[in-house]
């Protein structure tokens, strides 16, 4: 027919890409575009962790139940039967020992502090949530469609979505610190320079882990409802049955057995560690393996779920 | 490649949703390079299953098909690099601009940048979308977006294009002009061009050959201009003052070669019907009735798809119409 009338300038025949991953920055570009291109998102994106850290930060100021000003005054027979020395001594004794509980409690002397780091996970849950969101978002816009009908490889789809939640993870994690430190974080004995770049490695860990989860599940949806369900019924046990707002230890043994298992409690141990405790980094590799791992079969899980149920 | 050889090969596709609802049943057919394939059938027949079939989108019950000789099971990646395909929704992403789009597609294929770029800017001239390339796709009118969508499918060079519905929910005008488009990028490109539309017209004026399918199956398949003679002739269509069955009557004229009660009007089909009509009303008033109304049609797609899927094409469009507006509700809830 008329298959050589009017050919194009360039005639080159389109060459097939042999990289097995090719596409995958194009679509995880594309996801951080939609991100850091929307200033209102974007935006929202950081107000929102400050929100948490001045107002839950700040509210739950668990250290001053332990001040001297919030103790009761010794009672007046007690007083009466010890010397002066005596009285002075059991007073210092006293005082000390409000961040002497607080320390054996939380490993450092400021709660604001242990919390804000909690928050790192906070944030990287919502952020990773929302990746099982746009996955819907593709199918109902027939992005999706698009995308599975070109040859890139299914988990490619799949590891794009996962990377850029894992990214935008990351520098929320970033910007959690940065504002906790302005509002009086107190950095412990561990802390180095190098202490920022593991807890980003640990937050991104965490948040391949967490997104390929999310991701996974809304795999072969297309309603909006669904997904929005399941991250409310998911986020909160979550969060409440790990380290992130209380130290698991003292929590009772069936919550606490919940909570050993979590990921982010891992996650949280190596974040606090590195940033706000002061008692060495033993400890630190159980973390990095566990949350390894974690991220390592979740994300394989979701890749082979995509080859199963990730079509039409 | 050898220009008789069959493009597209089809042979006991079948689709089961659920192991109950049969999608598509056992068809066969094939499409030759370089033709313009026309697929038509109402509302949920089997069409976007069949074509989500072919571009390896959706996996097969039973059956094969191949394309350009690839298998679409077994060598999905190769079909898929050799297809083009033209959803029916708007799948560019509204936060990037036309030119993303379009460099997108192209680093799906894995065509490198050096080359995407110059081809991108290409498309996006020929399908007139230059002077808007920088804008973000929210702000595209909708043949504009269609445009779009077929610079895009037309990004890796494709041999077999796809298109499902391409004038969906845009205007007569646009509908035109994207069907010109269409053709003129078939004549550049040299491509065999498979393509679902509920616009008989178009199909009719643009198609080399047509497949209908219903309840999925196909039920006849031929150029438009055979498929309308197969119907034998033309059609007029009557009605009576009385209630009467008048088919006896009917079927003793010249030229009538079937006659068929619908509701209260009858359905004649004849070989000529400008001599049949006057001899019908003649023959009627002798016996007594009269003719309220008549009208005679020389056969159009409508009426050969009326006759294979007893239904005529408005009451599905209607239903396509509400699927689109509220697909482009969905679309706007994201804004």
């Amino acid at each position: 027919m008329s298959q050589n009338k009017t050919a194009p300038a360039d005639v080159e025949e389109t060459q097939v890409s042999k990289n097995r991953f090719h596409g995958l920055w194009a679509l995880t570009h594309r996801d951080l575009k939609k991100w850091y291109q929307n200033p209102v998102v974007f935006i929202l994106g950081i107000i929102q962790p400050v929100l948490w850290l001045a107002l839950l930060g700040k509210a739950m100021n668990i250290g001053a139940i332990f001040s001297s000003a919030s103790m009761p005054p010794m009672p007046q027979q007690l007083v009466a039967t010890l010397t002066a020395q005596q009285q002075q001594l059991l007073s210092g004794w006293l005082g000390g020992l409000q961040s002497q509980i607080m320390t054996s409690t939380f490993n450092t002397g400021d709660y604001f502090s242990f919390m804000a780091m909690g928050m790192v996970a906070f944030v990287t849950v919502f952020t990773t949530a929302f990746t099982g969101m746009s996955v819907v978002w593709d199918r109902r816009l027939g992005f999706m469609n698009k995308v599975l009908s070109t040859p890139v490889a299914r988990s490619t789809i799949v590891v794009s979505k996962v990377i850029s939640a894992a990214i935008r993870s990351v520098f929320q994690a970033a910007i959690v610190t940065v504002i906790a430190y302005l509002l009086g974080l107190q950095l412990g004995a561990n802390f180095t320079v190098f202490s920022v770049l593991g807890v980003f490695a640990i937050v991104f860990l965490i948040g391949i882990g967490l997104s390929s989860m999310f991701t996974a599940i809304t795999l072969r949806t297309t309603r909006m409802e669904t997904p929005q369900a399941i991250f409310n019924l998911v986020t909160l046990p979550l969060m409440f049955a790990s380290s992130a707002y209380f130290p698991t230890n003292l929590m009772p043994s069936w919550l606490k057995a919940i909570a050993d298992v979590n990921p982010i409690s891992y996650t949280l141990d190596a974040v606090r560690r590195l940033m706000i405790f002061s008692n060495g980094y033993s400890g630190l590799v159980t973390d990095f393996v566990y949350v390894g791992a974690f991220a390592a079969v979740v994300t394989a899980i979701c890749i082979v779920l995509s080859w199963r149920f990730l079509n039409k | 490649m050898n220009q008789a050889e069959n493009v597209i090969e089809v042979e006991g596709l079948t689709k089961v949703f659920n192991h109950s609802l049969t999608a598509v049943d056992h068809i066969d057919f094939s499409v030759k390079h370089g033709e313009i394939f026309g697929f038509l059938g109402p509302n949920g027949a089997g069409k976007t299953t069949t074509i989500s079939m072919l571009i390896t989108v959706l996996k097969p019950t039973s059956g094969t098909a191949t394309i350009l000789g690839g298998d679409i099971a077994k060598q999905s990646l190769d079909v898929r690099n050799a297809i083009g395909v033209v959803p029916q929704e708007y799948t560019a992403d509204e936060d990037l601009t036309g030119y993303e789009n379009i460099l997108l597609c192209a680093d799906l294929y894995g065509i490198p940048r050096s080359i995407s770029k110059k081809r991108a800017l290409d498309l996006l001239q020929l399908v007139e979308l230059t002077a808007f390339k920088d804008k973000r796709v929210q702000t595209y009118s909708g043949g504009m977006r269609r445009r779009l969508e077929l610079a895009c499918g037309l990004i890796n060079r494709p041999k077999v294009l796809f298109l499902d519905e391409p004038t969906l929910g845009l205007d007569v005008q646009t509908r035109a002009a994207t069907w010109n488009y269409v053709k003129m990028l078939k004549k550049q490109f040299g491509m065999t061009l498979f393509l679902t539309t509920h616009y008989l017209e178009e199909a009719d004026a643009l198609c080399d050959r047509i497949a209908i399918i219903d309840h999925g199956k196909i039920v006849v398949i031929g150029t438009p201009s055979a498929l309308k003679d197969s119907l034998g002739g033309d059609i007029i269509t009557l009605s009576i003052q009385k209630d009467a069955d008048i088919t006896d009557i009917i079927s003793e004229i010249e030229h009538v070669k079937e006659v068929k009660k619908e509701n209260a009007s009858y359905i004649i089909k004849s070989s000529n019907g400008e001599l049949t009509a006057p001899l019908i009303i003649e023959a009627l008033r002798k016996n007594g009735y009269v003719v309220t109304k008549l009208s005679l049609t020389k056969p159009t797609l409508n009426e050969v798809y009326l006759q294979y899927t007893g239904k005529s094409m408005r009451d599905a469009e209607e239903s396509r119409e509400n699927v689109f507006k509220q697909r482009a509700a969905v679309r706007r809830a994201r804004q």
